[in-house]
């Protein structure tokens, strides 16, 4: 692993981002220097050591599968950019 | 009515009528909007829904359902839901966000009858260590408006620190509390993960956040957490393990450290570089010996490991919890989209700044095809090593000691331009987080006039312990009593 392999237009796109090309060099060299401090993990011997995704190592307890609440579409939709017959309102995604 | 009353003497004073909540919240609207021109705390100030706050909690007084919070005024970070007000998380993102919903912790507070002034000002999303980041300009320290009040909790700080509340909420993924409170003079108090509910709180990496309090003392710290915690189902992380001591908190106060004798631990790692403000906690080491803690020197071998492995867990759980601004269902939509995905991209970066982008983008590389086991697992086998190092340090001691920040408050804009300077803020309260581990950070004098803070870290859910030590080191000395002049303020 190594800093100097980041793909930033790529990585940009799996992170649904466009970095114009003005900010794109001070993007990458940050992101360069951030990742040179996280390759120093790699001097850790971690065989044999399981990850630990939960800091307490718990394991999560379902809820009852019950109808706790009701969704009011009209009010979870208000703060919505467009709406349109309580749809979502997008471009066209399908020709 | 004098500002800088602790909560326990406000609800005090109310329970025994000698002032009412309304004149109580007029007092703390009056001052925030006369400090907060210079300060920047607020983002949002409700004047009228404060004062309907108020006019309730003085129906309410007196009568059972009354606590000792009823009628205090508080004021929370912009990063917890309450609904009918802007919740913004201090990003363009969220600048229009009205909440549809009220945050289970804030739900807490507010049904025990406190009063909600406004919503203050943070790191854009929590990310960031000086409450420069923010959409909505930075926040100035109150001990001296060029330095920074620390972050992201910032604005928190500032509020309490220039007293305009006696307490506020913060939320802590990597010393978000502890830092601004070590850098304003308070006690910042992180709790166990899995103590407050997290429900209605805006993700930013879901296995470290945690919400908690800054406020004066380790006592109004505790009566606080003692509404705020709790089981809650909405939040799978939630723990459903009673706390009886801190249920009786708000009868009882935290109560006299335990007889016994008690270990405190100095991890050798966390003083091996010169601190500034050293003395001072040394002072404070003294102090807690006094108090009948004996010291032991231990080790936490991995410590050095936590930044990176942190930068990877943070951001691989940022990248994925903030898939879900897309300029659909709220917040910032680009205009005259083309297509879906100009849609998605324009929306996400005009409403995410600079910090916010380094982050996703770091989490993005860590997750990505081919990197995912040589960063995200890897590091998550470092946490477990972080994680294990304090469970050994906690079979040695009962508490450990440690410092909060390299150094007092920094000048704003100083770290701005460098991302892994400003990291190295939180190199002492990252480990941390790692671990779950509740930490209270609290003052231990002026250095140059500027507050030093330092922590005390207990094991999970032994929050007892940690605000019984720094309620009774409190008892001890006068450090919490030091206040800002606000000498600018008046000259204002």
């Amino acid at each position: 692993m190594s800093a100097n392999d980041i793909k930033i237009d790529h990585l940009a796109k799996l992170a649904a981002l466009r970095l114009s090309e003005d900010e794109q060099p001070g993007v990458l060299a940050d992101l360069r220097r951030i990742i040179a401090m996280v390759d120093a993990m790699g001097a850790v011997d971690v065989s044999g050591v399981e990850p630990l995704a939960h800091p307490l190592d718990a394991i999560l307890a379902p809820r009852p599968d019950q109808v706790t609440e009701e969704v009011d579409r009209q009010r979870y939709q208000a703060g919505a950019p467009a709406v349109r017959d309580g749809l979502y309102i997008v471009p066209r995604a399908v020709e | 009515m004098q500002p800088f009353q602790s909560l326990r003497r406000l609800a005090d004073g109310l329970a025994r009528r000698e002032w009412s909540s309304a004149e109580l919240t007029e007092a703390a609207l009056q001052r925030a909007k006369r400090l907060d021109g210079a300060l920047n705390c607020f983002i949002t100030l409700d004047e009228e829904k404060a004062m309907a706050a108020a006019e309730r909690a003085d129906r309410l007084l007196g009568a059972e359902r009354a606590t000792p919070l009823t009628g205090v005024p508080l004021a929370h970070k912009d990063i917890f839901c309450m609904e009918g007000w802007p919740t913004t998380c201090a990003s363009a993102m969220l600048a229009n966000f009205v909440a549809p919903y009220t945050a289970t912790a804030m739900v807490r507070l507010e049904d025990a009858g406190s009063v909600t002034l406004g919503k203050l000002n943070m790191d854009e999303f929590a990310m960031g260590s000086s409450t420069e980041t923010s959409h909505f300009g930075p926040t100035a320290n109150p001990w001296c408006l060029e330095r920074s009040p620390g972050g992201s909790s910032g604005g928190s700080a500032a509020c309490v620190a220039a007293g305009i509340t006696a307490a506020a909420s913060g939320t802590d993924t990597g010393g978000s509390i502890r830092q601004p409170a070590g850098f304003c003079g308070l006690a910042g108090l992180k709790p166990t993960y899995g103590k407050v509910s997290r429900y209605g709180m805006i993700a930013f990496a879901s296995s470290l956040d945690q919400g908690g309090v800054l406020a004066r003392s380790a006592e109004d710290a505790a009566l606080v957490l003692s509404y705020m915690a709790g089981f809650d189902p909405q939040d799978s992380t939630s723990s459903n393990r009673r706390d009886p001591w801190l249920e009786a908190v708000p009868q009882m106060g935290v109560g006299d450290l335990e007889d016994g004798p008690l270990t405190l631990g100095l991890v050798r790692e966390f003083f091996a570089a010169p601190l500034v403000g050293g003395q001072l906690i040394e002072a404070a080491r003294r102090s807690l010996e006094g108090l009948g803690l004996r010291c032991v020197e231990l080790s936490l071998p991995h410590v050095n490991m936590a930044m990176p492995a942190y930068y990877v867990i943070a951001g691989a759980e940022a990248s994925t919890n903030l898939a879900r601004y897309d300029g659909v269902r709220f917040g910032h939509r680009c205009a005259r989209p083309q297509s879906l995905a100009d849609l998605y991209e324009r929306s996400r970066s005009e409403g995410f700044g600079a910090e916010v982008k380094r982050r996703i983008l770091t989490g993005t590389y860590a997750l990505s095809a081919g990197y995912f086991d040589a960063y995200y697992i890897r590091a998550q086998k470092i946490r477990r090593l972080v994680a294990q190092d304090f469970a050994g340090a906690f079979a040695q001691a009962d508490l450990l000691l440690a410092p909060t920040a390299p150094g007092v408050a920094f000048r704003r804009g100083q770290l701005l331009d460098d991302p892994l300077a400003m990291y190295q803020q939180d190199a002492y309260t990252i480990p941390v987080n790692l671990a779950g581990l509740p930490a209270l950070s609290l003052p231990c004098g002026l250095q140059d006039g500027l507050p030093v803070g330092f922590q005390l870290i207990a094991n999970h859910f032994d929050e007892k312990r940690l605000l019984r030590a720094g309620a009774a080191l409190q008892r001890a000395t006068d450090w919490h009593e030091l206040r800002p002049s606000l000498s600018w303020a008046e000259a204002a």
